[in-house]
């Protein structure tokens, strides 16, 4: 495994679909290369900041004008 | 578009407003990973079940449920705060118009994204024709390979405010060619599973894969400029 060969794995190794002999492969390499496991750690980070990051509430305005637009097309409230 | 004159607390019976949404929280307690537990997917099924039955309440909660998320995603894909109003409404629409064809084979999360994604999608074209192909662009190995690499440290978000964070965030996400947007917002975002996001785009499993690594890729380079931990001067 060279640095090439872990960035087309790193996806794969990141969600933990790797068969154990590539596994290997990769951590062998990660031990004696540096740049890979900046590359792995950052691509981790990313993916974990933006799961991270929870939908924000949804604006009142949009919120009201989405709720109205239900009520105007489906014609009739709900449970009446 | 239509303005709303109503509030809230008058529109049916406070029906709608039944969830109150909480203050957004970032880095810490992350929402579970994946939404559908034996329970909640039950109470999904049930819910579904009496929306189908022209149950429009149970329909209300399933849009109290989801309407957060599903306006993240088509922000996230259109990139236009306009544009996301319309495809969630649209979608919601549908949804319920539609739910005679929901078999139950899959979440009903899953399905109302697929709706939402397809609506997002329409608005993107019909707003960047020229740029919003799905095809597969060229690659070449080059652009796989990263270009900048240094320590972000321990908690790199950490040395932002929320509002800056946010910020950095979505110009990230929005410099990404839309093939590698949508499918980054789908699996790592809201958690699909690759199967599930190929499902949702009409792709194929290994296409879902390729775009997944180049867009995780780039985002990482885009962020960089933030995060990298710089050595004092």
């Amino acid at each position: 495994m060279n640095c090439k060969g872990l960035i087309y794995e790193i996806s794969a190794y990141l969600d933990g679909e790797l068969t154990q002999e590539t596994l290997t492969e990769i951590e062998i390499h990660l031990k004696r290369c540096q740049d890979c496991r900046l590359i792995v750690d950052t691509t981790r980070k990313t993916i974990d900041i933006y799961y991270s990051s929870q939908p924000l509430p949804l604006p009142d305005d949009v919120r009201e004008r989405l709720h109205e637009a239900l009520v105007k097309r489906l014609g009739r409230r709900p449970n009446s | 578009m239509i303005h709303a004159t109503t509030t809230c607390a008058n529109l049916l019976h406070g029906a709608w407003c039944a969830t109150i949404t909480p203050p957004a929280k970032r880095m810490s307690s992350p929402e579970p990973k994946h939404l559908p537990s034996t329970i909640v997917r039950e109470d999904e099924g049930a819910l579904v079940s009496l929306a189908k039955s022209g149950d429009l309440g149970a329909f209300d909660e399933l849009v109290n449920r989801y309407e957060r998320r599903i306006f993240r995603l088509t922000m996230n894909i259109t990139q236009n705060r306009e544009d996301a109003e319309d495809a969630t409404q649209d979608a919601f629409l549908k949804s319920f118009q539609h739910l005679g064809d929901f078999q139950g084979g899959s979440r009903f999360y899953t399905w109302l994204v697929r709706i939402a994604v397809n609506e997002a999608l329409m608005r993107l074209r019909r707003r960047r024709p020229n740029v919003t192909s799905l095809d597969e662009p060229v690659q070449t190995e080059e652009d796989l390979m990263p270009r900048e690499i240094q320590d972000w440290g321990p908690t790199p978000e950490q040395r932002y405010q929320s509002t800056e964070l946010n910020s950095i965030l979505n110009d990230a996400i929005a410099e990404l060619e839309p093939i590698f947007r949508t499918v980054f917002v789908l699996r790592d975002v809201e958690q699909l599973s690759t199967e599930e996001t190929a499902d949702a785009l009409g792709i194929s499993v290994p296409a879902v894969k390729s775009r997944l690594l180049r867009g995780r890729l780039r985002l990482r380079e885009k962020l960089n400029r933030f995060f990298e931990q710089r050595k004092p001067a």
